[in-house]
């Protein structure tokens, strides 16, 4: 049975799905039901000043029959008494003991850090998160995602809290910038323990186009939210992977971004995250999600001979690599199984409109569509949008040329195969 | 292990719900609502989490999706076949209220459960050993579903049947086209895979061994002994060759082989042994079938998707019927009737012959009740074993649970109540 213990910069909890700080993780009460489903931590949900919020707070993006697939917000920090959020901190603290709770921290000057860090302290936390990451309303105040942008604010106020804490702090970056290494590295430079990434997207999720006003809708207008749910995990992964592998990047991360199951977790773990926080998932189907991820995590480290996550985390990292490293004497052609085909003929109208124009109707009055192998370029588009599974496989040619990168040709003049379909 | 014959009449029927594969399950899945409490489980009779078992599918956690089922019901592959599933999960599924078709949650179930059994997945292992005993009569699903939960709690358990097979009804009596009797058997097998069930075949209980004997023998006793012999019609004729209790009939081609090919078949009855019956003398070659009924169409007991499905495959109804004699010589050559009125009053001058060489009765099981008459205590009701909400009967240490109890029902209230009475005998034990 694989130990599912994860440590994130000195913060351990029995498993590493914790509740992203957010909605589901806004008080005491439903923060100990998700430990009661088997969340293994909690980053508590914003505290800073509390604020007012307005109604309504939240958009989706309903794709193709399902809903909730893009989801985003303009709900901001904590609207409720600080009293009130860290005397629940305590108590949860003292009930679930093992669990990990993270308070995420956003105010203003020196003097608050001090004291907020303190109080959070006091409560029994277990660690700090900086949301350097907000990317509506309370960016437009000075905090979140505009002390994110800019690498010297969050150099200066994570040292701060470095100051001033005893416990692990973790900075949460914002997704809404240029390239996330400097600011990672910035984190870093302040002492920060770990990262948390990435929080929301700035985003407008759409545009009712009977009232002509953005959504979420607010009265007659609408404001740009935070974009997260599925449809944002690629731009965390490769975000959360672009720190991994950074040689000058030293410190964990914890993943957050659309992960919706275990095997979104997998992935996250893969690319270097030593734990990975939830919302969106949670927010459209509740804490139940967890007993799947626990188990299906499970289940895949020991199938894969996996005891514990010291050796998931970052196992993909190194196979993600500059394209100009690429071997691009490595060649692939579709292949179509003649057994399965359902002569739907996506792929042809793929490759035609969309690719290189190798996928023809067959010349013997056949359903099955025929490939040209000496124009198919291996792209993946017919495999990528044919319904039936492994009906179109993507078969490797021995071209008889030696592995060569780009980088390779240009810095050895490395022998580069004949380029296929570039008529 | 008992074993069954492999050139058994059955195999000529092909499942009449498909299997899914890997993609067709995904698809069906991925389509679940995951309702929050949702309706599907509270019409479950064991309370699987379906919504949870579904999403498991769809995230390729297959072997945590078997393991929420058999959480719940740990003879959810056969579960997954015979339930009734248009009248229980399925025809509480929300999407029936968006005149959408509901999820298939039999096949989904199949899906899963199948996998399990195909990778050999155990789950669960026997608890530390109590010292205690419990005998339980009868091999069938109320038994399976306690003896493996009474092992999960570390009791030691002996299962006696008077049968040479395991599995009880599901394996003697469940229609081929659901589920043949193999797959029952293998069923009983996985669950006693759990370890220390002692099994006891061709012991009857009373007879072989007096409950006095258990009773001193065991400290505590489950009654699980099912139903009795199909009852017989005593008019003229009825010891004609070719008339025949449907539940033997079942049995006989199940286990082993049928003479169906070419006959005129009539079957007797109204509820859903009967339907099985038509379909089941049409699928083995019946020349014709015809369902012979004193009630209407509309009113017969049977369910009315199954009997859809009879029609389907060409049976007859004759409706409002009562039989009053049986016409033929040495063999039976019909059935005399004569046609009722609504209030199932006796319509003058209606005699007539339905002409049948096969005749079967599906009028119902003898209750079993007298088995346990003289067990100071244990009280029967129209011949069914009277007990508590948990299991419990007047005497102490004694429980029941399936058909002898229910008077007949689904496998699957069987698997809820042999289950439950487990956690009670449990309790009785000094377990918490």
């Amino acid at each position: 049975m694989p130990d599912l213990t994860s440590n994130t910069a000195g913060i351990i909890s029995p498993n590493p799905f914790w509740l992203a700080s957010a909605p589901p993780a806004n008080s005491g009460d439903q923060i100990m039901r998700a430990f009661d489903h088997g969340w293994g931590g909690a980053v508590w949900k914003t505290l800073g000043t509390p604020i007012q919020n307005v109604s309504s707070r939240f958009g989706a993006i309903q794709y193709g029959g399902v809903r909730g697939v893009g989801f985003n917000n303009i709900e901001l920090i904590t609207d409720r008494p600080l009293d009130v959020n860290f005397r629940e901190i305590a108590e949860v603290k003292k009930r679930y003991p093992k669990h990990a709770v993270i308070v995420s921290l956003m105010v203003e000057t020196k003097e608050e850090w001090k004291e907020i860090i303190a109080r959070s302290i006091d409560a029994g936390a277990d660690g700090l998160e900086l949301n350097f990451g907000c990317p509506h309303g309370m960016c437009e105040r000075g905090m979140g995602s505009a002390v994110g942008q800019e690498p010297a604010v969050n150099e200066r106020i994570t040292s701060w809290a470095k100051e001033f804490s005893t416990i692990p702090v973790l900075v949460k970056l914002t997704p809404n910038v240029g390239d996330i290494r400097p600011h990672g590295l910035a984190a870093q430079a302040g002492g920060a323990d770990g990262v948390s990434l990435i929080n929301t997207i700035k985003s407008i999720i759409g545009v009712d186009i009977d009232t002509l006003v953005p959504q979420p809708v607010v009265g007659n207008q609408s404001s740009n939210g935070g974009y997260c749910g599925a449809a944002v995990r690629p731009i965390a992964l490769h975000m959360c992977a672009a720190l991994a592998r950074d040689p000058g990047f030293q410190i964990p991360i914890s993943g957050i971004g659309g992960v919706t199951n275990w095997r979104d977790a997998v992935e996250f773990l893969l690319l270097g995250s030593s734990s990975v926080q939830v919302c969106t998932e949670v927010m459209l189907r509740g804490y139940r999600i967890v007993e799947d991820m626990i188990e299906g995590l499970d289940t895949w480290m020991a199938d894969k001979g996996f005891d514990n996550l010291d050796q998931v985390v970052g196992k993909s990292v190194p196979a993600y690599s500059e394209w100009g490293n690429l071997d691009m004497n490595f060649e692939t052609i579709a292949v179509i199984d003649k057994e399965s085909c359902i002569g739907c003929n996506r792929c042809m109208v793929a490759c035609h409109d969309g690719a290189h124009q190798c996928i023809h109707p067959n010349p013997d009055g056949s359903i099955v569509p025929t490939i040209d192998l000496d124009e198919c370029v291996g792209c993946n588009l017919c495999q990528i949008v044919c319904p039936v599974p492994d009906c179109i496989s993507m078969v490797e040619v021995d071209n008889g040329f030696a592995a060569a990168s780009w980088n390779d040709h240009i810095s050895k003049g490395a022998t580069l195969r004949p380029k296929k379909g570039a008529h | 292990m008992s074993s069954i014959p492999d050139d058994r009449a059955e195999a000529v029927f092909d499942d009449f719900k498909p299997a899914y594969d890997a993609r067709q399950a995904v698809t069906e899945a991925q389509r679940c609502l995951y309702c929050y409490d949702a309706p599907c489980i509270q019409a479950c009779p064991t309370e699987i989490d379906i919504p949870e078992f579904i999403r498991k599918i769809a995230t390729d956690n297959v072997k945590g999706s078997a393991k929420t089922i058999f959480d719940s019901n740990i003879l959810g592959m056969s579960c997954a076949r015979v339930c009734p599933v248009e009248v229980l999960c399925v025809g509480d599924c929300v999407y029936n209220h968006l005149d959408s078709p509901p999820i298939q949650i039999g096949k989904l179930q199949r899906y899963a459960t199948d996998k399990a059994y195909e990778e050999g997945w155990q789950y669960y292992a026997a608890g530390p050993d109590t010292g205690k005993k419990v005998a339980l009569v009868g091999a069938g699903p109320a038994s399976l579903a306690a003896a493996h939960r009474l092992r999960r709690y570390g009791h030691a358990v002996t299962i006696f049947d008077k049968r040479s097979v395991v599995g009880g009804l599901n394996t003697t009596g469940v229609a081929p086209y659901k589920m043949k009797a193999d797959r029952s058997v293998a069923e009983a097998e996985w669950v006693l895979g759990i370890g220390g069930i002692e099994v006891k075949l061709g012991v009857e209980v009373p007879g072989d061994i007096s409950w006095q004997q258990l009773e001193s023998d065991y400290d505590a006793v489950f009654l699980g002994f099912g139903l009795g012999p199909d009852k017989l019609m005593a008019l003229p004729g009825a010891d004609l060759d070719g008339i025949v209790g449907a539940v033997d009939f079942i049995e006989g081609f199940k286990l082993g082989r049928a003479a169906v090919q070419g006959k005129h078949v009539a079957v007797i009855g109204g509820g859903n042994t009967a339907i099985d019956a038509v379909r089941e003398a049409m699928g083995l070659g019946a020349a014709s079938v015809t369902m012979v009924y004193r009630g209407t169409e509309a009113g017969m007991s049977g369910y009315q998707h199954e009997w859809k499905a009879a029609k389907a495959e060409d049976v007859q109804g004759a409706w409002q019927r009562q039989p009053v004699g049986f016409e033929g010589s040495g063999t039976v050559t019909g059935v005399r009737c004569v046609r009722l009125d609504d209030a199932k009053q006796p319509i003058e001058g209606t005699e007539h012959v339905i002409a049948a060489d096969l005749v079967l009765l599906a009028i119902g099981q003898a209750k079993l009740g007298a088995l346990v008459e003289g067990l100071e205590g244990i009280e029967t009701k129209w011949g069914a074993v009277v007990t508590d909400a948990q299991g419990a009967t007047g005497r102490p240490g004694f429980y029941a649970g399936g058909d002898c109890r229910n008077g007949g029902k689904e496998v699957v209230n069987a698997a809820a109540e042999g289950r439950d009475a487990a956690q009670a005998i449990h309790a009785y034990l000094g377990g918490a």
